[in-house]
């Protein structure tokens, strides 16, 4: 316990640079950007000069770059994510709005991907090199291949538009009042198909891991004691795939940034509201604040996950940091 | 105490029970409103008060509840229809223009709609505030309201009422003085959530999700609305407004959401109608734009190469798959007033360009190159990429070496008008059915540094500007006329910018609805007879 109390502890504090780099970086990438909140506004309004100067000024972009970073580096440290510039709303209250969204995608899809990907990967793993190996990881690598982008498109033509068993896009259904129950499912209906295409595409390289882990392991000592002991088939494999699942887990944890990533790109397929689709709205308006929200929220969540994995690897296999000192 | 457990059985049932539950929405569907027309939305304005900013993003949702004076129309005199006017004239000296006002009309909240919420809107708003009013009303000096239901316009100088007439379905959108009158404009909530008399009333926004729109009951026009709720919904997806459009999930893609290539496919299916009219008096021209301060662009000569380089009708034929009509000039052709095609032409003839760019004394090298420079298309359109592209491959033809230059609209923005860091770039400004609204500012010199759609090649052309200073306070209807097809025979003769072609957007909608596209605004017009059968 106090084990774990000191890896939170020392995780937290290595997590400070991190955020401060984060956050530095992301301001800078977005100062080299050309043009800035005003022209983005500009472009699609139309208006002149005086109309120009007066948004700069009233969007305090007529101050210089390092007096905004302070500006925003200061409200930080009160706890204030600022002002979105494009919403007219506090960033911390639109980011909330939308990070539930992404959570249950995110979430959905690895669940799915996982459970998924792990029993394949036992299937294939049970016998390496046999038939049943062999079409399993084809077709993995196969789906693996995909681009989710377009696997989601696929789906969205045959499983929404031919067939319509499912919804074609949207978190839910619009402007329905729906409560409840009746809410949940009409969700979980809605995300049917964008979970599917992001879970599908990371499930193959679970699955992978996990078979390749399992081929590894079937070559170990304590298996071909097993065998001489005289275990049958079955209950050898369940040692093996226990053995395999540890690089697993810590892909769980490498995979919630990639997540994060492809949600982007699903959810502007399935025009799911979600921190993707924001994420693209605050770089194409040059919502700086905005975006600097959202990359400290997306990282504070990465970082979160993997500390969870390492916890949770430690409290799997106690051979890991059993002397306190690998931690 | 019970202890609580769960067995694999109940597991497996409760997760079949999860996985059925994703078919069971379907059968709910049947309850939404009855008269509820579901419409494709790309992009989510974040101002949506019209009076302030002129732009079809904004009509597109507000207009249904925000109205102008007048509305374009097929039939009616001059093209117009009346809205929130009855009758309009203006003085033989051009310094007035009397309104007579619809009398019974209240806003939204019940108020009175009056003459003082049209001189407020005129005076404090579309004069001051408004990207395109700040031309046409420029010289607006006063509105004198002498009663409840009359607006006279004075003007400092003359202003051609036909310009005035011309600007109304675009530029004289009406909102409530008793709303906005205390507080800064720019800053007032129902800029969000707007107030009108319009048809419908706002109901609320979803950001990245949908706007909906709800029957206003009180309406000035008796037993109009005809639907209930309007729901625009957010796919910023291209390819997604095709499949919603198919699944039945909306009922209506306008403004080309649905994507050219997709259309041949689309008209096919059975309850899909392709409509190529009602945008008529929204005309977009796909231009380039020269930056005239690059020496080789300064030349006449090389211009006119460029100009014979592009194959208009290729164009028209492989990017617009046949949705376009080559351009002759700075009016499209669809004009009913100003247009004409006595204008210099410069057909597809790259032997002609060539010799051209020799004449100008700009040979090629030994690599077969004249000289290199930046192509920077809009990125507002597919075709404006796509064309980019086109232009690059016809500019190779003529020995000048393209480099293109992809932005997003902030940086296209930033780089065109602002910075004047281009060359050639590509545009697609709108024709608002007057020279003056719009169009002449494409090529008049003065405006100042990083306003949109506007000369920002440093090309300066006195001659020109005089002609279009003349025609901006010539008050006879016919004599204005000939002024405009003398500023086409000029501009074509001398290219500030190159026209390329104009093209009018297409709406995709189920047969359910009707009454789609009966004016020559539709798209961005209130919507009022628009109907659904369920």
């Amino acid at each position: 316990m106090q084990r774990a109390l000191r890896l939170v502890a020392r995780r937290l504090l290595g997590a400070i640079p991190v955020l401060a780099i984060v956050v530095a970086g992301t301001f800078l990438l977005l100062e080299l950007a050309p043009g800035d909140a005003v022209d983005a506004y500009i472009a699609s309004t139309g208006g002149d000069a005086t109309m120009i100067t007066a948004l700069r000024e009233s969007w305090g972009l007529n101050q210089s770059a390092a007096a905004r970073f302070g500006l925003f580096v200061s409200r930080l440290a009160h706890g204030d994510l600022g002002w979105s510039i494009s919403f007219s709303r506090p960033v911390l209250d639109v980011i909330m709005e939308r990070l539930p969204r992404t959570l249950l995608l995110m979430g959905s899809a690895t669940a799915l991907s996982f459970a998924l990907g792990t029993l394949l990967g036992i299937i294939a793993g049970a016998r390496p090199g046999s038939i049943r190996d062999r079409i399993l990881s084809a077709g993995s690598l196969a789906l693996y291949a995909m681009p989710s982008f377009w696997l989601g498109l696929v789906l969205s033509v045959v499983f929404a538009v031919n067939l319509r068993w499912f919804p074609l896009s949207g978190f839910e259904t619009i402007a329905s009042s729906k409560t409840g129950i009746s809410r949940a499912l009409d969700i979980a209906s809605h995300l049917a198909l964008p979970v599917t295409a992001l879970g599908l595409v990371y499930m193959a390289l679970y699955m992978r891991v996990m078979r390749a882990s399992m081929a590894e392991i079937w070559r170990e000592d304590f298996v071909r004691a097993l065998i001489a002991r005289g275990f049958g088939h079955f209950r050898i494999v369940r040692h093996v795939a226990r053995n395999a699942l540890l690089p697993l887990v810590t892909m769980l944890g490498v995979q919630a940034a990639v997540m994060l990533g492809g949600s982007v790109v699903i959810e502007s397929v399935f025009a799911v509201p979600g921190l993707g689709r924001l994420t693209q709205e605050a770089v194409a308006q040059r919502d700086t604040p905005l975006l600097l929200g959202i990359i400290l929220v997306s990282a504070v969540f990465v970082i979160a996950v993997n500390l969870i994995v390492d916890l949770l690897y430690a409290w799997l296999d106690p051979r890991i940091g059993a002397s306190g000192e690998t931690l | 105490m019970r202890v609580i457990s769960t067995t694999r059985r109940e597991l497996l049932q409760g997760a079949a029970m999860v996985a059925a539950a994703g078919f069971a929405p379907k059968l709910a569907f049947a309850q939404d409103a009855a008269r509820r027309l579901i419409v494709a939305a790309d992009s989510e304005p974040r101002n949506l008060n019209p009076a302030m900013i002129a732009s079809n993003g904004v009509f597109f949702v507000s207009s249904k509840i925000v109205e102008p004076l007048a509305e374009a129309s097929y039939d009616g005199p001059n093209g117009l229809a009346p809205r929130l006017a009855v009758g309009w004239s203006g003085s033989e000296d051009g310094l007035s223009a009397t309104f007579k006002l619809r009398s019974g009309v209240t806003w939204h909240d019940g108020k009175p709609f009056t003459s003082a919420d049209v001189a407020f809107s005129a005076m404090q708003i579309w004069k001051p505030l408004q990207n395109l009013g700040r031309i046409v009303f420029k010289d607006l000096e006063s509105v004198e309201t002498p009663d409840e239901t009359t607006a006279i316009f004075r003007f400092s100088k003359p202003t051609p009422f036909q310009l005035v007439r011309n600007a109304l379905p675009a530029l004289t959108s009406v909102v409530p003085k008793h709303i906005y009158e205390t507080g800064d404009i720019a800053e007032n909530p129902a800029n969000t959530a707007p107030i009108g008399t319009g048809p419908f009333r706002f109901g609320e926004h979803k950001p990245g999700e949908y706007y909906k729109l709800v029957r206003n009951e009180n309406y000035w026009q008796k037993d109009l609305p005809k639907l209930d709720e309007i729901l625009y919904r957010v796919l910023p997806d291209r390819a997604a407004a095709a499949n919603a459009i198919e699944a039945d999930e909306i009922q209506l893609a306008a403004f080309s959401a649905v994507p050219l290539a997709d259309l041949d496919r689309v008209s096919k299916i059975e309850g899909i109608a392709v409509v190529t009219t009602g945008y008529e008096a929204l005309t977009y021209q796909l231009i380039v734009e020269i930056n005239h301060r690059r020496k080789e662009l300064a030349d006449l000569k090389v211009r006119r190469a460029i100009a014979h380089a592009i194959d208009r009708d290729y164009v028209v034929r492989t990017i617009f798959l046949g949705h376009a009509t080559a351009s002759t000039g700075p009016v499209p052709r669809n004009d009913t007033q100003f247009y004409t095609s006595d204008v210099p032409s410069y057909p597809y003839d790259v032997a002609k360009a060539n010799a051209l760019l020799d004449e100008a004394g700009y040979r090629r090298d030994t690599n077969g190159r004249r000289f290199s420079l930046r192509l920077l298309p809009a990125p507002y359109f597919n075709e404006t990429k796509q064309f980019g592209d086109y232009l690059r491959q016809a500019l190779a033809e003529i020995g000048i070496d393209a480099q293109l230059v992809s932005n997003d609209a902030a940086g296209h923005q930033k780089a065109v008008y602002t910075d004047h860091d281009f060359d050639l770039a590509i545009a697609p400004p709108v024709f608002r059915g007057d020279p003056a609204i719009s169009t002449t500012i494409l090529v008049r010199s003065g405006t100042p540094d990083g306003v949109p759609f506007s000369n920002q090649g440093g090309y300066v052309n006195s001659e020109l500007d005089n002609l279009i200073d003349r025609a901006a306070v010539t008050l006879d209807e016919q004599a204005r006329i000939a002024l405009y097809q003398e500023f086409q025979r000029r501009v074509v003769d001398d290219l500030p910018l190159i026209n390329v072609v104009e093209w009018n957007f297409i709406t995709v909608s189920r047969w359910s609805v009707k009454n789609v596209s009966n004016n020559p605004r539709w798209a961005v017009s209130n919507w009022a007879d628009t109907a659904i059968d369920s």
